[in-house]
């Protein structure tokens, strides 16, 4: 180790495998992932999410799973949230669609109203 | 890289290990693998969570849901619910004992919420054979710090200031000792850390050095740095073997690293670190005697002055530390002396781990910030006495603490607190006591115990203890005379003024303290030849209660000595007291519970 500056490269790169383990304020991204989920194509949604946030190298962002939302109808689901916003719900989501999600909403803050639960209802 | 959406901890301490978490993690990498999960979700073994009562425990993250007793059976559910359908399997979730709510997560369990980890921050959080991990939760940044930005004053100005004071039972003023050592004439200085940990009921260094072992290379370091120091010896225990192993992997990774060896951080400071096995002698705790076991000889202290910090290894100026010590340095070096001492009361700054143990819920380690009651530990925190017992006492620091009684419960814990009530913070073990425990029979097993691992060296200590034990044995036999008592405290307060080290003048603390609080339970054993606790065996005696006896002849069918009379179905049963051997054998049987024992 010869300086602060090459510790500080090799903490960077490691926060990044412990990251999900610290208490910290961020986004988190939630798939519904119920049975109903699942038969609607859930899993590809989530991989395309991770794959995504890994490829960008997005801190403070968690993807995460949960059960039935309720709405099995317009599975696969997708809700995020950030805060202090309210939280969104993404609906009839398919693995394109979840990496628009990153770009527009995560990334640049903008909502993609026409995949939100409010406009397809 | 890889990229993992969960991750699960498993307990790898001692405590989770023995109770089978090495299969559990091998089951968890078969199920992942079995849902092709494996490369979504990642393993991770640590170091002790402190609640060993519970384990063996496995957190997922980022959920940080708690589950406790994880059996081998669990792990295809966990994974199946947990990991591949995202529901948390609630019934498998650590249960607080006091109540009927499940926790769903850790930061919602009362055995944390009022803990405050400083020394035990990274323990169960990181995996302690990952070097990167510890960097990445801030690791070696203090190091860095003061070889790059400080002084060597600084740094010893900066302890100074913090408060720290030794955590493994001496309580001297840290930051004096590292002054001492720095101004100590000599060209060559080591730097030490015991890591012996020889009382009974406490294992918070053990625990250390499992879950953050670069955490005492990298404290080393800086303190090797602040004295002039360039080589560090760590003194622990065999019996600690994945302590051992865990530090071993740490000062290779350490020395791959370049964070142990020649001219760390390019500014020309040399430091290197060597473990030092012990044999498991109580007595190579005390600071001289451990430092005469690394050197190789016999480990038997030896008069002070000179102390180490002048004439230690080798006759050289010697700097050592306890294990818990050293795990706050780096924190003290980051956060700063003010941050630490803002914690703590007014002449003991900063938290202190505890040991918990004996008639307690919550079995396991606890960091509080120094100045909690002891109420808050045993109730909010240790959950309270099991089974609806009523709390009698608390033994604190080992052989060389004393007891404490329920009167005293709302003493903010301190070093100077603890030694007003007769006993001390020692290494910080805390064993519970109920009312079934009987004080006079605590006492002996402490002296039981100091008799065993007295080195010898000194008469106080090698006939003094001995004298005492038996008098103990005499007066728990049902033997015992008034003037024994007399006795017993003169022999006690002899051996504290004479003894050559601080095992010999510490060993009569149990007694002193039991003679204090419980001199009834003493006076009990003496006059009515009788043990109020029901423990003494030779002071027992067994009895039917004929209005309970329902005749049915169990007790007498399960008696090794023959000793139970009646007639089935016909006659009360009854106890021949004199042949009796006091097994107990009876009292278990009976399915009335009508036998008792006084």
């Amino acid at each position: 180790m010869k300086s602060l500056q090459e510790l500080e490269k090799i903490r960077q790169e490691a926060i990044k495998k412990v990251d999900i383990r610290r208490d910290r304020e961020g986004t988190r991204i939630v798939v519904g992932m119920a049975t109903c989920g699942i038969a609607a194509g859930a899993r590809p949604v989530l991989t395309a999410l991770l794959e995504e946030v890994k490829l960008r190298n997005l801190q403070d962002v968690i993807v995460s799973q949960t059960g039935c939302i309720g709405v099995c109808r317009l599975e696969p689901i997708v809700e995020v949230y950030r805060p202090e916003e309210e939280k969104v719900t993404y609906v009839k989501m398919t693995p394109e669609k979840a990496k628009k999600i990153i770009a527009e909403h995560i990334v640049n803050g903008k909502i993609i109203h026409e995949y939100t639960i409010g406009a397809v209802e | 890289m890889e990229f993992y959406r969960a991750h699960v901890l498993i307990c790898g301490g001692t405590g989770c290990t023995s109770s089978g978490s090495q299969t559990l993690i091998d089951t968890f990498h078969e199920e992942l693998e079995k849902n092709h999960l494996n490369k979504e979700v990642k393993i991770v073994k640590t170091g002790c969570f402190g609640l060993c009562e519970a384990g063996p425990i496995v957190i997922v993250y980022p959920e940080g849901a708690f589950y406790s007793h994880v059996k081998i059976e669990d792990v295809k559910r966990i994974t199946e619910e947990h990991l591949l359908k995202g529901r948390i399997v609630k019934d498998l979730l650590f249960k607080e004992a006091v109540e009927e709510d499940q926790i769903r997560s850790i930061n919602e369990v009362d055995f944390y919420k009022k803990q405050k980890r400083v020394a035990l921050k990274n323990c169960g959080v990181i995996n302690p054979e990952d070097i990167k991990e510890y960097i990445a939760f801030d690791g070696y940044k203090a190091l860095g710090k003061v070889l790059t930005e400080m002084s060597r004053e600084e740094v010893i100005d900066t302890i100074k200031k913090s408060g720290l004071r030794g955590r493994g039972g001496g309580g001297f003023p840290t930051g004096m000792k590292w002054e001492f050592t720095y101004k100590a004439k000599g060209d060559q200085k080591y730097v030490a850390c015991n890591a012996d940990e020889g009382d009974p009921g406490a294992f918070m260094d053990r625990s250390v050095l499992e879950g953050d072992p670069h955490a005492i290379i990298e404290a080393m370091a800086i303190a090797g740095y602040a004295v002039g120091a360039n080589q560090g010896y760590v003194y622990v225990r065999a019996e600690y073997p994945i302590a051992v192993h865990r530090l071993q992997i740490a000062i290779d990774q350490a020395r791959e690293y370049g964070l142990l060896g020649k001219n760390i951080f390019d500014k020309g400071f040399d430091f290197d670190v060597e473990i030092r096995l012990g044999a498991g002698a109580f007595v190579c705790g005390e600071e001289t005697a451990l430092l005469n076991s690394i050197e190789g000889k016999r480990g038997m202290p030896r008069p002070r002055p000179p102390f180490p910090a002048n004439a230690g290894l080798w006759q050289k100026p010697t700097l050592l530390n306890n294990v818990e010590t050293y795990a706050n340095i780096p924190k003290i070096i980051l956060n700063g002396a003010d941050w630490f001492s803002s914690m703590g009361t007014e002449k003991s700054k900063g938290t202190k781990v505890f040991a918990l143990g004996g008639k307690i819920n919550n079995t396991g380690l606890v960091e509080i910030p120094m100045g909690t009651t002891l109420r808050e530990v045993i109730y909010e925190i240790g959950g309270g006495i099991p089974n609806g017992k009523k709390f009698k006492a608390v033994q604190t620091g080992g052989p060389s603490g004393g007891c404490i009684t329920a009167d005293h419960l709302d003493t903010p814990i301190d070093y100077d607190n603890l030694i007003s009530l007769g006993s001390m913070m020692g290494s910080g073990g805390m064993i519970v006591m109920d009312e079934d425990n009987c004080m006079v029979d605590i006492a002996r097993f402490f002296l039981d115990f100091t008799v065993d691992e007295s080195c010898g060296k000194c008469p106080p200590c090698r006939i003094g203890t001995k004298r005492m034990l038996e008098i103990l044995n005499k007066i728990t036999s049902g033997k015992g005379e008034m003037e024994d008592i007399d006795k017993l405290e003169q022999l006690a307060k002899n051996i504290k003024a004479s003894a050559l080290c601080g095992l010999g003048q510490t060993a009569p603390n149990p007694v002193l303290s039991t003679l204090r609080y419980f001199r009834h339970e003493y006076e009990a054993h003496v006059k009515e030849k009788r043990c109020p606790a029901g423990v003494c065996r030779e002071l027992l005696a067994y009895t039917i209660d004929p209005e309970i006896c329902k005749k049915c002849g169990i007790c007498a069918s399960k008696c090794p000595a023959d000793c139970i009379t009646g007639v089935k179905g016909k006659e009360v049963f009854k106890i021949d007291t004199d042949k009796c051997i006091k097994c107990g054998n009876c009292m278990e049987v009976c399915p009335f519970k009508a036998i008792s024992k006084k």
